[in-house]
């Protein structure tokens, strides 16, 4: 059996994590262009009075398609260990779900 | 280097995942933090035209202002990547490049904010009582209660402070949270693309130390989107809740 | 050369004395202090505990001054809640995860030191407060506005502020660590469902630990800028609903019970199988039934407010879900009931105090459940049958069961064993006293005496119930003290410990009591749930592996570092700083600094 040390472990900064098909810098230029063409978008859709209510899912979509191209592409997790992204989004759908809720508490969705 | 003994110790090892220690600290620790900004995103929602005094979101917002400093916090997320990606190809010419880019475009952001705050504090009503176009619900209170007996113009400081009212505090407080987070990013980028000088400080082989700094910035950048549309765009809007 | 900052401070290669405490990064030693620490401030949480019963103890009685009395009840529930019952059961994740899983320390144990040193600070500062006259006041959730400076002047407010905010960073830390470490330093073979139940129970509660303490960080940071800055979060004049403290407050607040109660559950799933001699009935059900809880715990925050006013439809709801609560909570009663069923029990000390857990916890999870609706919530709410309920599942629940886990690791702690015969009288006087103590608050409660109240007058007809309760006390006293002599006495000429005393199912018990520093000498291959149990009955075949073969000469162990109490200290200077100067609060601040910049550049293992 391999000698095993845990101060191999600990703090170790060698470890690959296995994520060997990195995109190239022209998938991370895409990205970019999408990020600043989505944010436009939100800017052209705020000045839209007629849109009315219909403003508040057009930005929820925008916002969360920016929010999946930067977390997949730049922060790797479409290529990473599945593991980061159950640890990552365990939280981020208990803070929407705690958002959503204070929300229902406060009178936001009470008919009229 | 101690750390180069450290590390030819660590390649033999197999941890129970085969992944890294640090790496699933950053994500489980971006995951709280995810539950950090939610309670300060739910707080402002909960108190969303709710103040009693204004100035009002639609006051101060300077929405082509804040889209040009959000192009710039997402500009720094490509450059913060390209950093990494240059040096997983052991370029550290193009590492020092770009991180050094993000370093300026993170700061950059910085100062869009602070001016943003200044000029909150600062915020100034001019109103002409003659002819009055476009009035806020706020500037139109100013308005009624100025505007008489042949006052041809109103102009006053109408400052918005975190003492304001409850759109100040939540605002500041919120945003001034994720401009510490930005903070402590390029102090944290800063130090790398200094210890980059220092032989076999960065190298290719520890390209960890750059991929969790990275991943630390672009949550930053997905919080900003995250503020961008819900406390600027969606907060000068004023129909919801009703 | 390793270090860019202070590179002539040298490292602590081969600490003694003193020293060798202060910078281990030893889990073991780690988890010492972190028992001793907690086990003063569960001390000094029962003295506040005595006062309040003292001037309970008769009909308009005036031993202690009304503000004092509300300093003690807000520093009592503080206390016990975070510097008594979660530190200790962070002792029992620092001495036994990295045991459990097969492992020689934590994933990060520079990290680990430096929750301790925090958590230290922390609790230094909260103290602290009674010796600079203002200990905090308004009860340990502190509902805005009472916590306004209108309304609360002075420092107490701030020293709970900042004490709590210390804490945090410690029990985030921490948490962060053991997640880490469960998930990625198990030993070969070691499964996810091959894990001790503490194992699973520890992982449940870091992992609502780091979600649920965010939330009170920006609830105290509010509550911190109203006090200091002015800001109107909480101040009803601009508008603002102090019912969101309340629910921030909750949101946290209702995983933090399951905090304090998933490790206890976690021992008790240890201790009686051991004593039982048959495996966990249900182990995976278990398992599952911790994780519905740790998972409903996040769906139930508004039933600490039903009187608030929220409403038919959110009572009605929180009221649906806290019910169902009871359904994953009872599965893991009568899994632990059917642990014991048919099997061959020994009645030590631990396992009285598995069973003495059973039936306090059960007791106040009944009562839990009548409180759960919404309608007769409204008659309970703030009387002393909220007091009596939640005493019964923390003291009843979570001490009973720190209680047991300490009897039963105790060996592995100290290499020595502790007087049985005492044992035996001290759970016997606990159990009773805490009856005597806490039972007789159901009836007061019911009959109306609300929570808090200073005094009351001899015509209510409580005084014989409140004094009862007050020689209860007396006797829960006693045991604490007789367990205190227990310890010390064993600990110095008790008999040595065997291993493997209580003929164990987990690995912690496969090796030396006290384990040497790198605990195992070679890192065991698991094959099953229980794999020591197994490996001793040979229930692994062929294979069955032996723990043995000297490789001792290649193990290397993390080294010793000062910057964990550098950095900790950095934030002790600065918590007082919050409170009483910012340019102190600065220079914590750099103090940090210099200790996060000289951790992150110092290897882990000098070349020595």
């Amino acid at each position: 059996m391999a000698m095993q040390n845990i101060n191999k472990a600990s703090d170790s900064t060698k470890v690959d994590t296995s994520h060997s098909e990195h995109p190239s810098a022209v998938t991370y230029f895409k990205v970019a262009v999408a990020l600043c063409l989505l944010t436009g978008l939100e800017v052209v859709v705020f000045f839209f009075e007629w849109l009315s209510y219909g403003i508040i899912p057009v930005l929820a979509v925008l916002s969360v398609v920016k929010f999946a191209l930067v977390i997949m592409f730049y922060m790797h997790l479409k290529y990473d260990h599945r593991l980061f992204s159950t640890l990552f989004l365990t939280g981020l759908f208990l803070a929407i779900g705690v958002i959503f809720a204070l929300m229902a508490l406060f009178g936001w969705f009470n008919a009229g | 280097m101690a750390e180069a003994t450290a590390s030819n110790h660590e390649s033999e090892h197999q941890t129970t995942t085969g992944l890294n220690h640090r790496k699933i600290l950053m994500w489980v620790f971006l995951g709280s933090d995810c539950m950090f900004f939610a309670t300060l995103i739910a707080t402002y929602l909960v108190y969303k035209g709710k103040s009693l005094s204004g100035p009002m979101p639609l006051d101060v917002f300077s929405i082509p202002v804040t889209t040009v400093s959000t192009f710039v916090l997402l500009m720094s997320s490509m450059s913060m990547v390209l950093a990494y990606a240059a040096l997983r190809k052991g370029s550290l010419k193009g590492y020092r490049t770009w991180i050094l880019s993000t370093v300026i475009l993170g700061s950059t952001f910085l100062g869009f904010q602070t001016f943003e705050f200044y000029e909150f504090a600062n915020h100034h009503v001019h109103i002409d009582c003659i002819n009055p176009v476009d009035l806020t619900d706020y500037e139109q209170g100013l308005f009624d209660k100025n505007c008489k007996d042949g006052v041809d113009h109103y102009d006053a400081q109408h400052g918005l402070t975190p003492k304001t009212n409850l759109f100040g505090t939540t605002f500041f407080v919120l945003t001034g949270l994720h401009g510490t987070h930005v903070t402590i990013g390029v102090i944290w980028l800063m130090s790398l693309f200094l210890y980059s000088f220092k032989k076999g400080g960065v190298t290719p082989e520890r390209h960890l130390d750059t991929d969790l700094a990275a991943l630390y910035w672009h949550f930053v950048d997905v919080v900003w989107i995250v503020i961008f549309a819900v406390v600027y765009l969606f907060g000068v809007f004023e129909g919801f809740p009703s | 050369m390793t270090t860019l900052l202070i590179p002539m401070i040298k490292r602590p290669l081969h600490p003694t004395g003193i020293w060798n405490w202060i910078t281990t990064i030893d889990h073991k030693k780690i988890g010492l202090l972190y028992g001793a620490t907690a086990f003063i401030n569960f001390l000094i949480g029962g003295i506040e505990a005595i006062l309040i019963r003292a001037q309970l103890s008769g009909s308009n009685a005036d031993i202690i001054t009304p503000e004092v009395y509300n300093q003690l009840f807000t520093m009592h529930g503080t206390t016990m809640i975070f510097l008594a019952i979660m530190p200790l059961s962070a002792a029992f994740f620092n001495y036994l995860i990295p045991l459990q899983i097969g492992a020689r320390d934590v994933a990060f144990p520079r990290l680990n030191a430096f929750s301790y040193w925090v958590f230290l600070a922390g609790t230094i500062i909260l103290h602290s407060s009674w010796l600079f006259g203002s200990a905090p006041n308004s009860g340990w959730f502190s509902y805005a506005p009472l916590t306004s400076v209108a309304y609360n002047p002075g420092h107490g407010m701030d020293f709970w502020i900042v004490g709590l905010q210390v804490l945090g960073i410690a029990s985030l830390a921490a948490s962060f660590n053991f997640i880490v470490t469960i998930i990625n330093m198990r030993a070969p073979g070691m499964t996810l469902m091959r894990m001790p139940l503490f194992t699973w129970m520890t992982f449940i509660t870091a992992i609502l630990l780091v979600l649920a303490f965010p939330v009170i960080t920006v609830a105290l940071i509010e509550l911190m800028f109203d006090r200091s800055f002015g800001t109107n979060f909480f101040f009803a004049p601009a508008g603002a609903d102090p019912v969101l403290w309340q629910h921030l407050f909750w949101v946290f607040g209702h995983p933090e019970v399951y905090i304090l109660i998933l490790p206890a559950m976690g021992i008790v799933s240890e201790i009686l199988p051991t004593f039982s001699k048959k495996p966990l009935f249900g182990y995976s059900t278990v398992i599952l039934a911790g994780a519905i809880i740790a998972f409903m715990g996040w769906l139930v925050w508004s039933h600490h407010m039903f009187t608030v006013g929220l409403g038919p439809i959110p009572n009605s709801v929180f009221t649906i879900t806290t019910m169902a609560i009871a359904i994953p909570t009872g599965i893991k009663i009568f899994n632990w009931i059917f642990t014991m069923w048919k099997g061959s029990i020994t009645f030590s000390t631990p396992m009285l105090y598995a069973i003495g857990f059973i039936v306090t916890f059960t007791i106040g999870g009944i009562s839990g459940v009548m409180h759960a609706m919404s309608s007769s919530d409204a008659q309970q709410q703030d009387t002393y049958f909220v007091v009596a309920h939640f005493h019964y599942v923390l003291f009843g629940g979570a001490m009973m069961g720190i209680f047991g886990g300490l009897y039963y690791w105790f060996p592995k702690f100290s290499g020595r064993m502790f007087s049985e015969k005492l044992g035996k009288v001290q759970f016997f006087l606990l159990f009773i006293g805490q009856n005597i103590t806490f039972f007789p608050m159901h009836f007061v409660g019911m009959d109306g005496m609300p929570r808090r109240i200073y005094t009351y007058s001899g015509e209510m007809g409580w005084t014989a119930l409140n004094a009862l309760e007050t020689s209860g006390s007396i006797l829960v006293v006693i045991s604490v003290l007789l367990f205190l002599h227990n310890i010390v006495k064993s600990w110095r000429s008790g008999e040595e410990a065997p291993g493997d005393p209580w003929d164990a199912r987990t690995l912690e018990w496969s090796i030396s009591s006290p384990p040497p520093e790198y605990n195992f000498e070679v890192i065991p291959e698991v094959h099953t749930v229980d794999e020591w149990w197994a490996r001793k009955r040979g229930l692994l075949g062929e294979q069955s592996p032996s723990v043995g073969s000297n490789e001792k000469g290649e193990i290397h162990l993390p080294q010793p570092s000062f910057w964990p109490l550098v950095s900790a200290i950095g934030i002790f200077i600065g918590g007082y700083g919050l409170i009483y100067s910012y340019p102190v609060a600065i220079v914590g601040l750099v103090i940090m600094m210099v200790g996060v910049y000289s951790w992150s550049f110092e290897p882990v293992n000098d070349p020595d």
